[in-house]
């Protein structure tokens, strides 16, 4: 689920640390612009992994800080399609179950991708697995949030969050609300969902 | 910022973790979105396995597992989420029945849990659920 991503960048180091020692002023610098962010097609980005390359500094006309091209390696968290991942439900509602990995937040898993039959209940908002024991009755089987889930990976969206320009002024809420990298589940199969549904 | 390569390898948990661990006992007090995420991705990845693991382990786990016909992928979800029962290596290696006998399935679960600290749960009736 983790992926080492090679990126380039320059580092602006200020002034305020040159003190350091400028590998630790760059990690500081890149892990300040990169930790916890999303990368459009990249993936999550959680911590600097190593630097593999480091290009001579240079100072530009009218500004005290020092510039260097370095050349980086990233822990990225970017599952791969087909993936088996463990996750918490997160909560329940009609567009299907979300899961949470603790730092990550933005996994749903559709209603078509729910064991069949399946069906939501209001009250409880939770899904329902209808499960048929066999001899024509059924066991309903919820799917309580705080609940350990196993689910695959279907699918992934990213998304571009810009800001949009002045003339889109009156479009702007809608994205403050987009979810820049989402992640698609499936249970439909044996031994995926809860996890207490498996073991005998 | 330029990206050169979005995957030049992939890691498993362990290594995360470890690396993350590293992180922050050596460096200085971490501050802002690098605190958040190491925190909640430490805290995630101790709830897993991996928690147990030793970097011999895995390797070991993984000569072991190169008698077998399974790819890469699927050898790092078997150390990722080490399988104790037949129907999750059924989950985890695609089209398993043909590729996987019955014996080799058993040897895979005796592998995870000889080096994975996993403990294999004997059901055989696999499709009941």
């Amino acid at each position: 689920m983790f992926i080492l991503a090679e990126m380039k960048h320059v580092t602006r180091i200020p002034p305020e640390l040159f003190h350091l020692k400028l590998n630790e002023a760059i990690a500081g610098e890149l892990n300040k612009k990169l930790a916890n962010k999303v990368v459009l097609n990249v993936g999550l980005c959680i911590a600097l992994y190593d630097i593999t390359n480091l290009q001579e500094s240079f100072i530009i006309p009218g500004d005290g800080a020092s510039h260097t091209q370095v050349t980086f390696r990233y822990i990225v968290f970017k599952p791969f399609i087909e993936e088996i991942l463990m996750g918490k439900i997160r909560s329940c509602s009609q567009e299907g179950v979300h899961i949470s990995l603790g730092f990550f937040d933005d996994i749903i898993i559709p209603p078509t991708a729910l064991q069949h039959p399946s069906r939501f209940d209001e009250t409880e908002q939770a899904w329902i697995w209808e499960y048929d024991t066999g001899d024509g009755s059924k066991h309903d089987l919820f799917m309580d949030a705080g609940e350990t889930i196993r689910f695959r990976v279907t699918g992934e969206i990213f998304q571009e969050t810009c800001p949009a320009g002045p003339s889109l002024a009156e479009t702007t809420e809608n994205s403050e609300n987009k979810i820049p990298y989402m992640l698609y589940g499936s249970i439909n199969e044996p031994g995926l969902g809860l996890l207490s549904w498996w073991d005998n | 910022m330029e990206i050169v390569n979005a995957n030049v390898a992939t890691l498993c948990n362990y290594e995360v973790m470890t690396h993350l661990q590293k992180m922050k006992d050596t460096r200085k007090k971490q501050t802002g979105q690098l605190a958040t995420i190491t925190y909640e991705t430490i805290r995630y990845l101790e709830g897993t396995p991996c928690q147990t693991y030793t970097s011999n382990n895995v390797i070991e786990c993984l000569k072991a597992l190169e008698q077998f016909n399974i790819t890469k992928n699927e050898k790092l979800m078997i150390i990722n989420i080490p399988p104790t029962t037949a129907l999750e290596i059924q989950l985890i290696v695609e089209e398993s029945e043909e590729r996987l006998t019955e014996q080799h399935v058993e040897e895979i679960l005796k592998i995870c849990a000889k080096y994975l600290n996993v403990t294999p749960k004997n059901n055989d009736d696999v499709e009941e659920g």
